[in-house]
């Protein structure tokens, strides 16, 4: 390289040797695993020659159910990453004490907790809620997939790449160590000059936006594509919610793609947007990043309201009690999440009044939520519990989501938030909100539709394993840093001086080890259940007895989810076909239309990634190489007229027929 | 310690937080166990129970479940009101204490403060001292402090004392707090600011009048100047720093940390010059100095 420096700056930019973290014996020692895990992976792939059959079924598939899948891959498998760094920040917690200063320098442990926050909130919580309501969606309102199905593999895809660039960002350079939300002056390039933060602005900015185009593929969905009969008042509560999330998404996240590009121009082109000189302030990015921000935990939590009020309804055997008040709650939820934004910094300066003002628009939207934790509980009572997963998950996240909620409308009473906030009690409500809220309901929703998406149920003695870990980990994770907050403990600590603490610390690390195998036990529940699918077969395609549309058609649906759209007469439409001794059209099937599978979304998210990459490491070369290709394949598949195909009626008759077999077997 | 507090205004905010959380108990406590009771009873294989499968709306029941989250939060929300106005860092202490008015000969000391990459500096006007992570101030005497930063966002904190505010850059936030009882509090930021940040610890000392003026002696007998080069040299990175006394401090300094004007030919005098923050900060006395809002 030396011999042409000039060349080696234009194709690799500032990306040299010394960018690899060999220093680190820990980020080593992770690669060297990492990458002995994946050629196993890819090996294996490669022996048992499963690339074709990948890409022709998965990758280029355009099939919303294969979607969501993938999306729920993804978001495990990076569930694994970010808690991997959770588990590392509690260790160091909990060693840090008298004069030590852990095993983690601060320019790692830094990184953990940045990493750690981004990836569970964009890279955990967003691929797995996009990927419940990709799959979900379309089978509840009878619909055949989605409105745009190249865009939603293209969506998916633009994820991926971001996701591969946080996790790139471990071996490659180094991530953002400024928090999760990367504030200026912090994030400015006077303070933070490394490529950390880069990656944390083409991570996001590329994954952002496959959350948008999948948020406006999502709403043309649910208002264009519902089955005849279905209006806005019987579509389950799901898609309602789902429906309140994308609205969310559409106007949300191009505040987030607007506030990261001003700072990517403030670290690229020396603009002043958020910096401290020629007018720039940084509040104003504290403002913006928060009017995204805030309605981003509504994004997160009302498509999982939505799944505990089905999971509620279908396991007391009862209609969901005020489902009008439910669809009512969950709109005014999503009006009022864009009017309290403030409450995450009054300790920045603002008045009284305007503290006041958003305190209690805050609380008031505990009013909503309210009552939809009543309509639950009143959905139970006279009711038949059965208490399966997904139940068991749901009744674990009413008590601990009240708690959390509890704590949220304290922190926002102003004058409480400016003792309790950026502390350890912060940091346990958020954690009690989203564990306890988002990830208890994203279990009981996985735990829920697999048999629809498999075939087979997860095997229930390692489901049980897995859910008293969890919630008795949770609790022994995040009950001690309640305490430490009230105790005057503030976040991002990496080492402490009072030794009367380390108890709690290690109270809570114990708690993310039970986590730790909680999270064990779901992966030995995945192999048990693959193993045993035979015995946890679902042939009725309504294992749960199900209320909804998505239980009329078989586990796992054919490629066109229904061979006559239904018609809808009520909500709970499928509860009430059964109730009306509803027969299964065995004959006059026609053609049906669909979409054909395409690779351009792929390769879109591929060059995606290395333009990232490129900008990351000023590679302006490969950048603007790669970028004028994006346009380029991007234009091309405009010109793809190839698009759909009719699948034949005998094709369908087959496949109904064999379903016919299959349910006259197991009657 | 933030429930066992030593100044009037986190009292006040620690009894807030009590309040607050007994209010929410009385819906809290019965969801929960009302969740317990009905998942309990009405499991499927307790066949005494009623099972009413097409039961799903009461009108009554829906006004019940929406109007009484409304009125603990109409209740929380007059308190928020308020308490907000009343404990507003920004606002004259009234009071010292429970009971006990400010006296109306008392001027409240003055303390400028600055955080720095990674330590924290206290500018006295009144005294003409600087201290490097160690404040002091008398029992029962109110404070005023200005805030800001020099390079990034810290929040300047002493759970003992009340509640924090952000420390930042340009810009300059205020709080207005009492400390009632002696003894010696832990502060430190609570905004994460960088590598040093862990560290960005100090000392806040509640003292009698006479130890007061007795600190303020000792900074003045065994400190240095803090001359403009002193500071730039001194707002270098650094971490873990020991506390260390300035026995004077060149005038107009914390102005000129505040609208980034060391050097008076630097881009910022110019550009600071017009703004509302810099129009209103003139003057270094600090004291008659009206609270400036970031805004």
């Amino acid at each position: 390289m030396s011999a042409h420096p000039d060349l080696a700056k234009l194709i690799f930019g500032r990306l040299t040797l010394d960018s690899l973290p060999l220093h680190e014996p820990i980020v080593v020692i992770t690669f060297i695993g990492v990458a002995i895990g994946a050629l196993a992976v890819l090996g294996a792939i490669t022996y048992f020659k499963l690339w074709g059959y990948l890409w022709r079924e998965w990758f280029t598939s355009i099939d919303h159910k294969k979607i969501g899948i993938m999306y729920m891959v993804l978001g495990f498998v990076m569930l694994l990453r970010g808690f991997a760094d959770a588990i590392m920040m509690r260790a160091q917690q909990a060693v840090a004490f008298n004069g030590s200063t852990g095993y983690l320098p601060p320019e790692h442990y830094d990184q953990i907790f940045t990493a750690h926050g981004v990836i569970m909130i964009f890279f955990v919580a967003m691929p797995m809620v996009t990927g419940l309501m990709n799959f979900v969606m379309p089978l509840q309102i009878g619909a055949r997939d989605v409105a745009f199905p190249f865009l939603n593999n293209f969506s998916f895809w633009m994820t991926v790449a971001g996701a591969m660039l946080v996790m790139a960002s471990l071996f490659i350079g180094e991530f953002a160590r400024t928090g999760w939300l990367a504030y200026p002056p912090l994030s400015d390039i006077a303070s933070s000059p490394d490529a950390g933060v880069d990656y944390y602005i083409w991570a996001l900015q590329i994954a952002g936006v496959g959350t948008l185009l999948s948020g406006i593929n999502l709403l043309v969905t649910i208002v264009k594509m519902r089955a005849p009969g279905m209006t806005m008042m019987k579509m389950p509560v799901f898609t309602w919610t789902a429906l309140c999330t994308n609205v969310l998404i559409v106007a949300a996240f191009p505040v987030l793609t607007a506030v990261l590009a001003m700072l990517a121009l403030d670290r690229y082109v020396g603009t002043n947007f958020f910096t401290t000189e020629l007018g720039g302030n940084a509040m104003m990015y504290v403002n913006l990043i928060w009017i995204w921000g805030h309605p981003e935990v509504y994004i997160l939590v009302l498509p999982v309201f939505g799944i505990y009020s089905e999971v509620t309804a279908t396991f007391s055997r009862k209609p969901l009690f005020g489902y009008a008040s439910m669809v009512y709650a969950t709109v005014v939820i999503t009006v009022l999440s864009y009017l309290v934004w403030l409450h995450h910094f009054f300790t920045m300066g603002s008045g009284a009044s305007v503290n006041s003002f958003f305190g209690i628009t805050t609380m008031i939207i505990s009013i909503p939520t309210g009552a939809k934790i009543f309509n639950w509980l009143f959905t139970m009572y006279r009711g038949r519990v059965v208490f399966d997963l997904p139940m068991m998950w749901t009744v674990a996240f009413m008590i601990t989501f009240v708690i959390g909620g509890m704590t949220g409308v304290l922190l926002a009473v102003p004058p409480a938030d400016f003792s309790l906030h950026n502390s350890l009690f912060l940091i346990a409500h958020f954690h009690n909100v989203i564990i306890g809220g988002v990830l208890f309901g994203l279990f009981a929703g996985i735990y829920y539709w697999f048999p629809k998406a498999f075939g087979f149920r997860l095997d229930p003695f390692w489901g049980k394993c897995a859910f008293w870990f969890w919630v008795t980990g949770f609790y022994f994770a995040f009950m001690p840093l309640y305490v430490l907050g009230l105790m005057g403990v503030t976040r991002r600590l990496n080492h402490f001086s009072d030794p009367s603490l380390q108890i709690w610390f290690q109270i809570a690390a114990f708690g993310a080890f039970l986590i730790l195998l909680g999270i064990i036990s779901m992966l030995i529940q995945i192999g048990v259940s693959i193993l045993r699918r035979e015995q946890l077969r679902d042939v009725t395609g309504d294992p749960w007895d199900g209320r909804t549309l998505e239980w009329s058609t078989s586990s796992p649906p054919p490629p066109y989810n229904f061979a006559f759209t239904p018609r809808v007469h009520d909500h709970d439409a499928w509860w009430m076909m059964k109730k009306h001794q509803y027969q299964r059209p065995i004959g006059g099937f026609l053609p049906i239309h669909m979409p054909l599978n395409t690779s351009t979304g792929i390769i879109l998210g591929g060059l995606s990634f290395v333009f990232g990459f490129a900008m990351i490491w000023y590679m302006w070369l490969v950048a603007a190489l790669s970028f004028a290709a994006l346009l380029i394949v991007a234009i091309a598949h405009t010109f793809n007229y190839h698009r759909d195909y009719y699948l034949p009626a005998e094709e369908v008759s087959r496949v109904e027929a064999l379903r016919t077999e299959l349910l006259a077997r197991h009657v | 310690m933030l429930m066992s507090p030593s100044g009037d205004l986190a009292v006040q905010q620690r009894n807030l937080i009590i309040t607050s959380t007994v209010l929410m108990l009385l819906i809290i406590v019965p969801v929960i166990a009302l969740t317990l009771l009905f998942a309990w009873h009405f499991r499927a294989s307790n066949k005494k129970a009623t099972y009413d499968p097409d039961w799903d709306h009461s009108t009554i029941l829906e006004l019940l479940i929406w109007s009484a989250p409304l009125l603990i939060i109409i209740a929380l929300g007059a308190i928020t009101w308020v308490s907000t106005h009343k404990l507003d860092p920004y606002r004259p202490l009234d009071r010292i204490a429970a009971g006990r008015p400010v006296p109306t000969e008392a001027r409240p000391l003055t303390v400028n403060v600055v955080a720095l990459d990674w330590k924290w500096l206290f500018i006295y006007p009144e005294q003409g001292i600087a201290t490097v992570n160690e404040l002091a101030a008398p029992v029962d005497r109110p404070i005023s402090f200005n805030i800001t930063a020099s390079t990034v966002m810290n929040s300047f904190f002493i759970p003992a004392l009340a509640g924090q505010i952000y420390a930042m850059p340009g810009m300059q936030t205020t709080l207005q707090a009492v400390i009632n009882r002696p003894g010696e509090f832990e502060g430190f930021s609570a905004n994460y600011s960088g590598r040093g940040f862990s560290g960005m610890h100090f000392t806040f000392h509640g003292m009698s009048e006479d130890g007061f003026a007795q600190w303020v002696q000792k900074a003045k007998a065994s400190g240095g100047d803090l001359s403009r080069d002193a500071y730039v040299k001194l707002a270098e990175p650094s971490e873990n720093e020991p506390p260390r006394y300035y026995a004077t401090v060149a005038p107009g300094l914390y102005q000129a940390i505040l609208t980034h004007c060391l050097q008076p030919d630097s881009p910022s005098c110019m550009s600071r010059m017009h703004t509302k923050n810099g129009g209103e900060a003139t003057g270094m006395a600090g004291m008659s100095m009206p609270p400036t809002t970031p805004h």
